[in-house]
């Protein structure tokens, strides 16, 4: 055992001896049978309860049970927390607990010089390592010596501490299981956690199994208490990281897939409508799905699992027909099939959401890796003149809100409305102050009023937005279709002004709502300065902080971020045009970036990423600098 | 308006002409499902008719209720979803062979599963009649059409042994012109909770015209016809006499004489319209050796439970509840 902590010299140290960080990345990495979701989301709860600002990244392979020991099959959790505001899971990290080689080989090139290597010396055997494709043994050949490594014999002590727990009748299989709450003793103790919440829930969770339960809480308890005994190099230290100072409030860990739901459900209480989620299970976005289906019925929501995407879809608009608000939640693939329901939706100008989830493609592509490439196939991407509302949320709370406005909208304009995460988003989490529903304004949808000298298209002159009267409705009889409609009766018509005229009316509808959703904003730096650097959903957090160092740094750098991609802000070309140069990272190969350039003429320049990884702070920065000439 | 008196057919039609070909079969299967409303007292504020595309689809329009004209083959699914949103309404769904059974395969098979409570009127013509005449998926094998110049190669699918796999739990098959019979076939349906299948033989004077007359004819329907009546014996024929007997060496269904060959009425099967098995032997009789069944096939006999329209709870507890939703968990305070 090698036990080598980095010296404190230059920091505080708390009475207990333990060296101040202002933030942390941690990464627990091993193979998708080792349980490291798990682990990553009990260090996050702690990380959370003990007040420290945080935001997770859980990466996992598409396989459910991939071969064991192979690279493809490498599990990881990554979170950053920290004092100061954490906005993405961090470009390198800190701590790397590797489970196995293979999940060592995997991640290793992220951990920074002098990082913290935990790994289990137990799972480092010929075979694991040559399925790794590791020809010698890194634990021997002197490949790791740049890293403060801790080779532990995690497996051997975690099934040493589940065998000693009395009259409890295991398998070996499932004490040696018992790892991944050893490691999770052990790195809550090195940043100062107790274990009492990650017990807790581990009794929650195992609850119908209680003899697990007891083995994984010996395990988790056993790796603490090591931590505890362990006898440290002379002038080494483990972590404390202090409580973030974040706005007062009531907080709560809340992951993109949850702000969407209960953003649903809250947008659709304060439409006064009943929630009807129709969706297909497609991944990443059936979490949805289960997070809908699992709030009891008294939340005013109803989940339907339909037989296919284009089933969601049409189910959603039957929904929306009859007075509900019909949401459809999917990812790329399942959107694409719905295309010609959405164009249904348009037509008839019916209230209607859409959520999706990206991911990596095109096709099936990634499907648990993220991206941002259904850009244009929601503002474009249905046959015929079929313009549409597009949101895009940028941060797992955000979601939240955000789909409170797809609600507002889609209720108040009787459109279709896209609501755009991604698989980072819908997986990633942050500390989130709740809000109090109670206290936020009803958006006053009516569905059963008859409007005088009532037309099924006569339209607001202020919204251009149909009145919305469903079946039911005594006095209010009509008919609606897909086929194009006289402007005011509703009747079938061919008449060729008539179908320019709803068709000019259907775009002027949309466009006109760029005045009814908020102005655009700098979010960090000047209103004006040498270079804008604008994103769009989930690449706020990278954006934001490459922005915030490069403005330390003096450099003239403003962060535009877009939330409504269509129509867009009708003051967002006066924003950009205060900026000789612009910059648009995306994890994608240029969509927003095109959508700007037509829209306005304005020399945007592509940053593309599509790794299926989130975007490193560092390469924005070195992006930006080139830009503006800096030396990288 | 306030309703006391009861609506007459005509109070049903909308003032938009109908665009259908003079003489197709729609106009009287039209007919029909307006005297049914009428009989039934139907409120046309809390009744729907929704359909997917097709010159069956075209329904909708014709009907003084709420109407919704979808897209292709998606009318169950939307159906559905209108029914799950408010279960109080009366659906009625109408499509043809090509929307039904084709593009709308999947759908019809998950809403017969579901057992929605929706009536679903399948106008079977067997052929696309709106794009001009192609083979359909209830074509015979031989069909002549654009699409198939040499004939179809395909077999067709069978309708009501399609809906009876699906674990269908109301079918019934009736016929355009015939008025009375299609009216009280209508009714049935409409008692019954669930999804009702009725299969209405529609003729597409155009493009597939008396593709149906060895069943409709007037010179064949007593031989080529057998009208089903839960607990009567299946009996057919001019003067009855002719009737089906199981042949229990085959397990099949063979027509008999009475009175031939030592056939007695004790001899003839007796309709049991919630026998499964019965159902599927039925279903597929066709003339010119069985007759054509028509009426009552299958009835199941326990009804599925149907959701009920649930109270919302007042604007303040909702917001209590959403409130109490976000903050189960660990929550902690700040400041």
């Amino acid at each position: 055992m090698t036990v080598q902590l980095k010296d404190s010299a230059k920091h505080n140290k708390t009475p207990a001896d333990r060296e101040v960080l202002e933030s942390a990345v941690v990464r627990f990495a091993g193979d998708s049978g080792d349980g490291m979701q798990l682990t990553g989301a009990q260090f996050t709860v702690s990380s959370a309860v003990a007040g420290n600002d945080l935001v997770t990244f859980p990466d996992f392979p598409a396989e459910i049970r991939a071969p064991v020991g192979t690279t493809f099959g490498v599990s990881t959790f990554q979170i950053n927390f920290g004092t100061r505001e954490i906005r993405t899971a961090g470009d390198t990290l800190d701590v790397l607990v590797a489970m196995n080689p293979a999940g060592l080989i995997t991640n290793l090139e992220d951990l920074r010089e002098d990082g913290l290597l935990i790994i289990d010396e137990n799972t480092f055997q010929e075979r694991n390592l040559k399925k790794a494709g590791y020809e010698t043994n890194p634990l021997e050949d002197g490949s790791l010596a740049k890293y403060r490594v801790m080779t532990l014999e995690i497996s051997k002590y975690a099934q040493n501490a589940a065998k000693a727990v009395e009259n409890v009748e295991i398998t070996n299989k499932e004490s040696v299981r018992t790892k991944n709450m050893w490691a999770l003793g052990l790195v809550l103790w090195l940043f100062d956690r107790d274990t009492v919440v990650t017990k807790e829930r581990l009794e929650q969770k195992f609850a119908k199994l209680p003899d697990i339960a007891k083995i994984n809480v010996a395990a988790l308890v056993a790796g603490h208490a090591f931590g505890e005994t362990m006898e440290l190099a002379p002038g080494a230290s483990a972590y404390h990281v202090p409580p973030a100072e974040l706005p007062a409030g009531e907080y709560r860990n809340v992951t993109g897939s949850q702000g969407i739901c209960w953003g649903l459900a809250t947008g659709a209480h304060l439409a006064g409508l009943e929630l009807v989620y129709c969706s297909y299970p497609i991944t990443p976005a059936s979490n949805m799905l289960h997070i809908l289906a699992g709030m009891a019925e008294d939340l005013g929501v109803k989940t339907f699992q339909a037989e296919d995407e284009i089933a969601a879809a049409t189910a959603a608009i039957g929904a929306s027909y009859a007075g509900g608000i019909g949401v459809t939640g999917s990812s790329g693939p399942g959107v694409a099939l719905k295309t010609e329901a959405i164009g249904l939706a348009c037509a008839a100008e019916l209230p209607m959401i859409i959520v999706n989830a990206q991911r990596g493609g095109p096709s099936t592509g990634l499907p648990t890796k993220t991206e941002q490439s259904d850009l244009y196939q929601s503002v474009y991407g249905r046959n015929a003149d079929s313009p549409l509302v597009v949101l895009a949320a940028h941060s797992p709370g955000d979601c939240y809100y955000m789909a409170v406005e797809a609600v507002r909208l889609a209720t108040k304009y009787m459109t279709p409305v896209i609501l755009l995460s991604d698989g980072y988003l819908a997986n990633s989490s942050e500390p989130w102050s709740v809000p109090d529903v109670s206290s936020m304004q009803p958006f006053g949808v009516t569905t059963t009023t008859v409007p005088e000298n009532f037309e099924p298209f006569m339209r607001d002159p202020k919204t251009l937005a149909r009145p919305w009267v469903v079946p039911g409705t005594p006095g209010g009889i009509h008919r609606i279709g897909g086929l194009e409609r006289a402007q005011g009766s509703g009747n079938v018509s061919y008449d060729p002004d008539n179908h320019q005229e709803m068709t000019d009316l259907r775009a002027a509808k949309i466009r006109g709502i760029a005045h009814d959703i908020p102005e655009q904003t700098v979010e960090r730096g000047d209103a004006e300065g040498d270079i804008a650097v604008v994103g769009w959903g989930s690449t706020f957090g990278p954006i934001n902080r490459a922005v915030e160092n490069l403005r330390d740094e003096g450099l003239s750098v403003s962060h535009v971020h877009i939330n409504h991609i269509w129509p867009l802000p009708a003051n967002l070309k006066d924003v950009l045009e205060k900026f000789p140069k612009i910059l648009v990272p995306e994890m994608n190969n240029g969509q927003l970036v095109n959508l700007l350039r037509a829209e306005y003429l304005l020399p945007a320049e592509s940053l593309p990423k599509v790794s299926g990884k989130p975007f490193k702070v560092s390469e924005i920065e070195d992006a930006v600098r080139s830009r503006l000439g800096e030396n990288e | 308006m306030n309703v006391v008196t009861k609506l007459s057919p005509k109070d049903y039609a909308t003032d938009q002409e109908v665009r259908w070909c003079p003489g197709c079969g729609d106009y009287a299967i039209l007919k029909g499902v307006q005297r049914t409303m009428s009989d039934l007292e139907a409120d046309p504020e809390k009744t729907v008719f929704i359909s997917g595309i097709g010159c069956a689809a075209r329904f909708p329009y014709y009907m003084e209720t709420y109407g919704f004209h979808t897209i292709h083959g998606r009318a169950a699914a939307v159906a559905t979803g209108t029914k799950l949103a408010n279960p109080d309404l009366e659906i009625w769904l109408v499509s043809g062979d090509g929307d039904s059974l084709s593009i709308g395969g999947n759908h019809l098979l998950h809403l017969l599963r579901r057992d929605i409570d929706i009536n679903y009127l399948l106008f079977n013509n067997e052929i696309y009649g709106l794009t001009k005449g192609q083979m359909s998926p209830t074509s015979r094998r031989g069909t002549v059409s654009p699409s198939s110049p040499r004939g179809s190669m395909d077999a067709p699918v069978h309708a009501i042994a399609f809906a009876l796999g699906a674990g269908a739990r109301f079918v019934a098959r009736t016929y355009d012109v015939a008025q009375p019979h299609m009216i009280a076939t209508l009714k049935r349906a409409h008692a019954h909770r669930g999804t009702s299948f009725v299969e209405i033989l529609q003729n597409c004077i155009v493009y597939n015209p008396d593709v149906f007359a060895d069943i409709t004819d007037k010179a064949v329907a007593s031989d080529h016809q057998i009208h089903l009546e839960h607990g009567a014996p299946l009996l057919f024929g001019k003067e009855n006499e002719k009737g089906l007997r199981l042949d229990p060496r085959t397990l099949s269904i063979e027509a008999v004489t009475l009175g031939e060959n030592g056939v007695t009425e004790t001899d003839i099967l007796v309709h049991d319209e919630t026998n499964p098995v019965l159902a599927s032997l039925i279903a597929k009789m066709a003339p010119p050796h069985l007759p054509e069944a028509l009426g009552v096939i299958y009835c199941a006999a326990d009804a599925a439970p149907q959701p009920e329209k649930a109270e919302r709870p007042s604007s303040e507890v909702m917001a209590e509840r959403l409130n109490a939703l976000m903050r189960m968990g660990h929550t902690w305070h700040v400041g």
